[in-house]
């Protein structure tokens, strides 16, 4: 980005790029940090796996971690049968659920941020969609569910549906807040520098609330991930939270924690990677955090 | 459009700006109440002049140079530049912010761009202009840097090129440097001098400081306590580059303070009131 290292560096230490992002933008990680931050979940492990080794845990409750990693192998690198449905599906489900995810939360982003911005910024836009939002955000998203089913059948639609309304109201609610806290200053310097008022939404509003837009997409993003286990518990066929409830009905510990953990690690990466982009977009405004 | 360093910035032909009886009232956002910031203001700004205006808290100095900028609209009278009604914003007029204003999402160079980017210049001429202006103001090398990485000084320098670089024939000014510390605040005045001595362009320049006042003006206007009215124009009839430590520079600041007092005095009044 910057090439001028010929200048002195003048108040704030440029931020970092690509790899700090993955982890906290204001400190490095050693070796050292790295050691110690793997010490406490490496223990408990232990403590798990022996537990279960000296009969602490019923193994038909509590499985230990060896058969959870050895369940979860199967699972994802076993040959592939019509009658099993925990051998070599893992790849195919977490590709469904990744999906559903996707699609929902690219709807729920593109709706989302423009109703949000248009509501925030637009006093007419305001009255005629705010009272439709406020209205429908407090049904819990799980109500949703029974409706969605009823509507789109026991198809990818229902699943769909529900995760891009449940991701929709905080990017919108977000969005909302961030257009209207545009400075007025900022909209004064640009009408000032001859920018025509149907600009100012392109030019000022929208980067200005890029933090608040950002903030929205992770916090949707989460509940995406919650929404699409719901529906694929009840409503929808394949995918991690299907594994997850079949398993429970075949009394499967071992593929339950396999699926939570799957789901556990899909939350972090796509967080993460989302994480990165809004560093990426938002290098201006690092320097204005405390952390 | 020519933007040479020196002389030719100037371009704009005149700048004249008459404000008569201007009235602007406001709702207090507490109690509801009216509040009148300015009752009736009549003042002649001539073209090409640097007028400060100096007054008490809330004398309207602001509220004056947010009509002027066409941000707000008077309840009554007329303001006119060149002899049209002011009504809008625009980019004949240039305003410097004393929080700086300068959006935080676009580099150093890409704010100076700005304005000369929506008067339609491509983008490798206005990167051209962009690194003339920072140059006059010793900020080469820093056009990739955020705002967030100046220091108020540098930020305010930036505020005032990217208004200048789009030869605005007015230059409003609401007390741009009472955020920086005080070396500062005296290089940026030795700065904003030399560069309007080359541009010549009309300056109204709010401030609380006296001695800012005097250094810069032609004319330094003193302001009634709220409602705002015109109480003094102070004709400043000394050789620039000013000397704040001169006699002459003392008796000004002398009869000055006294004009302001009284209406502080008021103020304080009304409060305790």
């Amino acid at each position: 980005m910057s090439g001028q290292d010929a200048v002195p560096e003048p108040v704030i230490a440029r931020p970092g790029k690509w790899r700090f992002a993955l982890a906290h933008a204001h400190s490095k990680i050693g070796w050292e940090r790295m050691a110690r931050r793997a010490v406490v979940p490496l223990v408990l492990l232990a403590i798990w796996q022996y537990a279960s080794t000296v009969g602490f845990f019923d193994p038909s409750f509590v499985p230990s971690p060896v058969s959870v990693v050895t369940s979860w192998w199967q699972w994802i690198f076993g040959p592939r049968s019509e009658l099993a449905w925990y051998s070599g599906t893992w790849l195919n489900y977490v590709y469904l659920s990744g999906w559903r995810v996707l699609v929902g939360f690219a709807i729920a982003s593109t709706v989302g941020i423009s109703a949000g911005v248009l509501i925030g910024w637009f006093e007419l836009i305001r009255d005629m969609l705010d009272p439709i939002v406020q209205g429908l955000r407090p049904i819990p998203m799980t109500a949703w569910l029974p409706f969605a089913t009823f509507i789109f059948g026991i198809r990818e639609g229902a699943a769909i549906f529900l995760i891009a309304m449940g991701s929709f109201f905080p990017i919108a609610v977000s969005c909302t807040i961030g257009a209207e806290q545009t400075p007025k200053n900022l909209v004064r310097a640009a009408l000032m520098l001859g920018t025509p008022p149907r600009k100012l939404l392109v030019r000022v509003v929208l980067p200005s609330a890029l933090p608040y837009v950002f903030n929205g997409l992770r916090v949707g993003l989460g509940i995406a991930w919650v929404l699409v286990i719901v529906s694929e518990m009840l409503a929808v066929k394949g995918g991690i939270g299907y594994a997850m409830w079949t398993a429970y009905q075949f009394v499967r510990i071992d593929l339950i924690i396999a699926a939570m953990f799957t789901m556990g690690l899909l939350g972090l990466v796509s967080d993460r990677l989302l994480l990165l982009l809004s560093r990426r977009l938002l290098r201006w405004n690092t320097g204005l955090r405390a952390r | 459009m020519e933007h040479g360093t020196a002389g030719a910035l100037g371009r704009s032909a005149a700048g004249r700006i008459e404000c008569r009886s201007v009235r602007k009232t406001y709702r207090d956002a507490a109690d509801g109440t009216e509040i009148v910031a300015l009752d009736g203001l009549t003042l002649d700004i001539e073209a090409r002049e640097f007028l400060t205006l100096l007054g008490p808290s809330g004398c309207g100095k602001s509220t004056l140079l947010n009509i002027l900028a066409g941000f707000e609209r008077p309840n009554s009278g007329k303001v006119l530049l060149n002899g049209v009604p002011i009504e809008r914003p625009g980019p004949d007029r240039g305003v410097v912010f004393q929080d700086y204003a300068l959006f935080p999402w676009l580099n150093i160079q890409q704010n100076v761009q700005y304005g000369l980017r929506e008067k339609g210049m491509d983008k490798a001429e206005s990167s051209t202009v962009a690194q003339r202006f920072l140059a006059m103001v010793g900020l080469s090398g820093f056009e990739r840097r955020f705002p967030h990485e100046l220091s108020g000084g540098m930020r305010q320098r930036v505020a005032l090129i990217r208004v200048l670089a789009i030869d605005p024939e007015i230059l409003l000014m609401d007390e741009p440097f009472a955020a920086v510390d005080a070396q500062t605040r005296i290089i940026l005045q030795e700065e904003l001098q030399r560069l309007w001595m080359q541009t010549l362009k009309t300056v109204v320049f709010v401030t609380h400081s006296v001695d800012e006042a005097i250094y810069l003006a032609d004319r330094v206007t003193v302001m009634t306590a709220r409602p705002g009215l015109v109480k003094a124009i102070v004709p400043i009839e000394l050789p620039r580059p000013r000397d704040s430590t001169s006699d002459a520079f003392n008796q000004y600041r002398r009869e000055i303070a006294q004009l302001i007092e009284v209406e502080s005095r008021k103020v304080f009044a009304a409060a305790a009131a």
